[in-house]
Order: C-alpha cells, then sequence, then structure tokens
C-alpha cells in the first residue's frame, strides 16, 4: 500500500485501533482470574473485528436484525469473547452480562449461538463451517438482489477441516463475491505452532488455486486491514479472501506466540499485567 | 393396486412447493437424477443448487440460506444425508433452523450398492438429535404431504424416501400433520397391534389379513411421524393389545422398535416384538425383495412376531 493511500485512511485507522484495545481490554474482563478463556485468539483477531463491526459493515445499532446488514459469522467460533465484545460496544448485548460469560443461563455461550445472543449471525465453533454457511447466507442474499455482504472469520488451524475446502470450491464456483473470508493467521494451533504441529499451508497458493482473490496484509496494522475490506468489496466475479497475519495473544506480552493461552487460565497476577499493557492503548 | 415410486414424488412435491413459494431452494450432491430433485432444477434453475459431491458443505449452506429467510430442501441417498453430515445436521438443528433433509433410497432399497448405499441407522441417528422431526412415509401421496408439511415446519426435518414403487395406501388429498399416526386397520379388540413405518406398513396390512384368518386380530398403525412420536396415541393402541410389533426397514437399534419400546416403558406392560434388521450392515443383491427375505422384512416375519412364534430369519426376536 502506498504511502499516500495510506493517509487516506488514518483517521479512521486510528480509531479501529482504538477500538481493537477497548474489546481486548473487555476480553481480560470477561475472562478474569483463575478462569478458561480464549484470550491468544481472540487478540489476534481484533483489529479486523474492530474494523468490520466499527467501520466496514452497514449495521443498524437499533436493530440487529435490519434487513440489508453486512454480516460477520466467525468460524473460528472460540473466539467468541472477542465477538461478544464488539457486539457490547455496539448495544446489541448490555456490558453488564458480559462477565455472565459460559455460566448457566447466560446469554453468552462458550460458542456463538444465534438463540441466546443478539447480534451473533450463525452458530459455530464445530470449526469448519463458516465459510459453508456463509456461502448459504450469500447465496440466499443474492436471490433477493440484496446489497448486503457476509464477512466470515477462518482460523489457520481450522483449514485443516475438510469442509473449509468444499465451501472454497461453493463460493468460487458460485461466483460470490459477495463473500469476505479473512484468515485470522496467528500461527498457532490449540497444541502449539501449525508449522510444526499440523501445517495447512501453504496459504495464499491454495486459495488461488481455488479460484479465490487473495489479498495478504499485517492483520495488526488497521489501515492495511480498512484497505483491503475496501479491495475486497471492488472484487467483482470471485470471492476474497484476507490473509491477515497476525500474533496469538497480541497486545499481552506473556500471551503473545503461544499456545500456552490459546484457552489458558490466568493468576490475577497474569491479569492485572494483561489490563495494565492493554491499557495503555486505551 | 396402485404403485409409485416416493422419490418421484418428493421431486413433484418439490415442484408443487416451488411454484408456491419462492423462498423454496434446493440443493443436491451430484445424484439428482436418482433423488428426482432434478426436477425441481428443470422448472427452476435459480434456486438449485448443485453442490457436488460434499455433503457436509451442503448442509451448512443449506443452514446459512435458512439464516437468509429461504426454505431449503436438500436431498441425497439416506446414509450420506445422515452419516457424512451429521455433526452439520446437529449444528444446524442448534441453531433451531428451518431446513429439511431427503435422504432418499432409504433401508436396503438401493439393494445392488451393497451396504456402503444401504442406510439400516439413519433413523436412529436423525433421532438423538434434539429438536429433529424424523419422518418416515408409507407411500407416495404420504412422501408428498410430508413435504409439504416440512416446508412449512419451523424446525429442522429428516425424511426418509425408499427407491423402489410402493403400493398406494393412503388418500392423495388432505394435508399431513406432523405427529400424525394413522390407524389402517383397527381390530377393535384386537390381540395384536402392528406399529409399521415406510415399506413395512403394506407388509403389516397383509399380515393382519393372514393374522385374521387364523382368528388373531391385529391392529395397524403406521407410525409416518418417528419423532416427535405421538406417545398419547402409541400407548392408546397398545393398551387395547395383548401383544406390541414393530415392524420397519431400519435396524432395531435406535429405529422404530426402540422409540415405542421408550413409551411404553414406565407407562404400560405389553410384550413386544421387533421386525427390524438385527443389528448388522446391508448386503449387495441382485433384487429387493430377496434382500427383504435375507433380513427378515417380509409379511410372514410379521406374522410370526404376531404369533409369537420364533423367527425364521435375522429379522425378527
Amino acid at each position: 500500500m502506498a504511502v499516500n493511500t495510506r493517509e487516506k485512511y488514518t483517521k479512521r485507522a486510528e480509531r479501529v485501533a482504538f477500538m481493537a484495545n477497548k474489546l481486548r481490554l473487555s476480553v481480560l474482563e470477561m475472562i478474569g482470574e483463575g478462569k478458561q478463556g480464549h484470550l491468544g485468539g481472540s487478540n489476534s483477531a481484533a483489529e479486523v473485528v474492530a474494523a468490520l463491526y466499527f467501520d466496514t459493515m452497514k449495521l443498524d445499532a437499533k436493530d440487529p436484525k435490519f434487513k440489508d446488514r453486512d454480516r460477520f459469522i466467525l468460524s473460528k467460533g472460540h473466539a467468541a469473547l472477542i465477538q461478544y465484545a464488539a457486539l457490547a460496544e455496539i448495544g446489541y448485548i448490555d456490558k453488564t452480562h458480559l462477565k455472565e460469560v459460559k455460566s448457566l443461563g447466560s446469554a453468552l455461550q462458550g460458542h456463538p449461538d444465534i438463540r441466546h445472543t443478539p447480534g451473533i449471525e450463525a452458530n459455530t465453533g464445530s470449526l469448519g463451517q463458516g465459510l459453508s454457511i456463509a456461502c448459504g447466507i450469500a447465496l440466499g442474499l443474492r436471490l433477493d438482489k440484496s446489497p448486503a455482504r457476509v464477512y466470515v472469520m477462518l482460523g489457520d488451524g481450522e483449514l485443516a477441516e475438510g469442509q473449509i475446502w468444499e465451501a472454497a470450491m461453493t463460493a468460487s464456483f458460485y461466483g460470490l463475491d459477495g463473500v469476505t473470508a479473512i484468515l485470522d493467521r496467528n500461527g498457532f494451533g490449540a497444541m502449539g505452532p501449525i508449522n510444526s504441529r499440523f501445517n495447512t499451508n501453504p496459504h495464499g497458493d491454495k486459495w488461488r488455486a481455488f479460484g479465490w482473490h487473495v489479498i495478504e496484509i499485517d492483520g495488526h496494522d488497521t489501515a492495511m486491514v480498512l484497505w483491503a475490506l475496501e479491495e475486497a468489496a471492488k472484487t467483482k466475479d470471485k470471492p476474497t479472501i484476507i490473509i491477515a497475519n497476525t500474533v496469538k495473544g497480541k497486545g499481552v506480552s506473556f500471551a503473545e506466540n503461544t499456545a500456552a493461552f490459546h484457552n489458558g487460565i490466568m493468576t490475577a497476577r497474569q491479569l492485572e499485567t494483561a489490563i495494565g499493557e492493554v491499557s495503555k492503548w486505551t | 393396486m396402485d404403485v409409485k415410486s416416493q422419490r418421484i414424488a418428493y421431486g413433484e412435491a418439490l415442484v408443487e412447493l416451488g411454484t408456491e413459494h419462492e423462498g423454496i431452494v434446493v440443493l443436491e450432491a451430484d445424484l439428482g437424477k436418482s433423488t428426482m430433485s432434478f426436477m425441481f432444477e428443470e422448472k427452476f434453475p435459480c434456486r438449485y443448487f448443485e453442490m457436488g459431491i460434499a455433503e457436509a458443505n451442503m448442509i451448512s449452506v443449506a443452514t446459512g440460506l435458512s439464516l437468509a429467510g429461504k426454505v431449503p430442501f436438500c436431498s441425497t441417498f439416506a446414509v450420506f444425508a445422515t452419516g457424512r453430515a451429521y455433526d452439520q445436521i446437529r449444528v444446524g438443528a442448534i441453531a433451531g433452523l428451518n431446513f429439511n433433509i431427503c435422504g432418499s433410497s432409504c433401508g436396503l432399497s438401493d439393494f445392488g450398492d451393497g451396504s456402503t448405499h444401504q442406510s439400516v441407522e439413519d433413523i436412529a441417528i436423525m433421532r438423538a438429535i434434539p429438536g429433529m422431526t424424523v419422518l418416515s412415509p408409507a407411500d407416495a401421496h404420504q412422501t408428498k404431504k410430508m413435504v409439504r408439511a416440512m416446508a412449512d415446519h419451523p424446525g429442522p426435518c429428516y425424511i426418509r424416501v425408499n427407491r423402489s414403487d410402493l403400493p398406494i395406501l393412503t388418500e392423495s388429498v388432505g394435508e399431513y400433520k406432523i405427529g400424525q399416526i394413522d390407524v389402517l386397520r383397527d381390530g377393535a379388540e384386537s390381540h395384536v397391534v402392528i406399529f409399521a413405518t415406510g415399506i413395512m406398513v403394506s407388509m403389516a396390512l397383509e399380515a393382519a389379513e393372514k393374522l385374521a384368518e387364523t382368528g388373531i386380530a391385529a391392529t395397524v398403525a403406521n407410525v409416518g411421524t418417528i419423532k416427535p412420536l405421538d406417545k398419547a396415541a402409541v400407548l392408546a393402541l397398545a393398551a387395547k393389545a395383548e401383544l406390541v410389533v414393530t415392524a420397519e426397514e431400519h435396524s432395531i437399534v435406535g429405529g422404530l422398535g426402540s422409540a415405542i419400546s421408550e413409551t411404553l416403558q414406565g407407562n404400560l406392560t405389553r410384550p413386544i416384538r421387533y421386525v427390524g434388521i438385527d443389528d448388522q450392515f446391508g448386503t449387495s443383491a441382485l433384487t429387493y425383495d430377496e434382500l427383504l427375505v435375507h433380513y427378515g422384512l417380509t409379511v410372514e416375519n410379521i406374522v410370526e412376531a404376531a404369533c409369537g412364534r420364533p423367527k425364521t430369519a435375522g429379522g425378527s426376536i
């Protein structure tokens, strides 16, 4: 991206970056001390999620079911906390309910659930299904001649699921340019680095071979994220995937680039450190 | 007796529904000529989605279409629809979406293709999913009515459809209400009640004729909806009889017989005998009939079960 292009995004990019860290702070509060929570994969996705919810997507803060709204599907549903944080910022969820996440009877389930949470567009969590669901929604929207777009976030570990590639063929065969996938390429699965545990790379070549338009960016550079989302929307007759290179656990030093906080537990001291580090940016 | 294939009725029903409702969409996994969904494709190509041989993706795409407000019908062979896409169906059911699945060539009706293509456990699999409706029509007319009921039903529905021409037993007019059990032969003070489903319903009626000749009065109930089972109707019919017989072209593990047993358990004490496949996979045969004999799915097997006689083939125990 050229310097003069980047300048075009400066103001919006700053706001998105601020919101991303606000979401991270909210994630830390939801996990709290001594409880398991998917910190790593939530934090890696923060900038993309913030860009979508607070800049790119057409939404109505008063009506989560607004007809021609853009849809976001978190196929890597274990990162639900970052989505809940965003839905609370918009106002679809009462912020006071965030602390009840995963508790019995809570509106905030361990994985996204349309029957419990306003603003959630699909049930995900059983990995590999979100892109197929996104294709179905996009086909339905196309029949209705709706301008709405469908965004779906995948994990790089999730790409091991064969259904992803069935869906990749579907989107390209049907020319679903209304579908934009974002690969949160943080390099780690639950057990360790993707490269050494079960390598789903190369990513760009695979998606290109499946007929997709591929854009590769730094997924924490909010100007790049905004630019890439606009490029995706301009691409006609084929779906786009934005390969967002990210850092697992981004923003919390002890959780970065490790599988330990994929679904780890923080001590009181770690939580304090984490909140201190993220608060610097909010 | 008139005969007609349930799968042709399925194709006709889709076309009728598609004419009435723009929201009806159909998905297929490269078996449209066999499931007869191609009839819909010919009429409404824009609302027909060939998903290739990728059943898991097909079901998830269908749930996406449902999320976009459409009413999807997915079809493929019963064994693939339920086995290859189990988790995708489950996730759609968790979401409570209106999506419909047609498991075609159910049971042993794809006789030549053998065990990989024959579904002996699809009812069990679908029945275990909370909130799933499981339908098993006895003939082509009932198939058509059920497909219509599925479109109107708000949650996920599964229908198992036979490949062969089957005798017409029900009326072409009227509606099917999900849950409905039809008493096709009422032996008022009957010795035995036969709960049958699918292809076994016509055999149960024939068995009842034979039983009558020996002085045994049999009531025959066509259980079109295996889930949610009309428990009150089952208990009322069983209460009038001394013996309960179930008949299904399915494993005795988890199918209609299990559902009837679960209903009787703790409510009513009656001896129960199952006519079904005795915990085995299918196998190839040159004709459907010889396969039905091989697995003990015949009129004679039902008669034997109703008389309390020991089995002569693998089916009734």
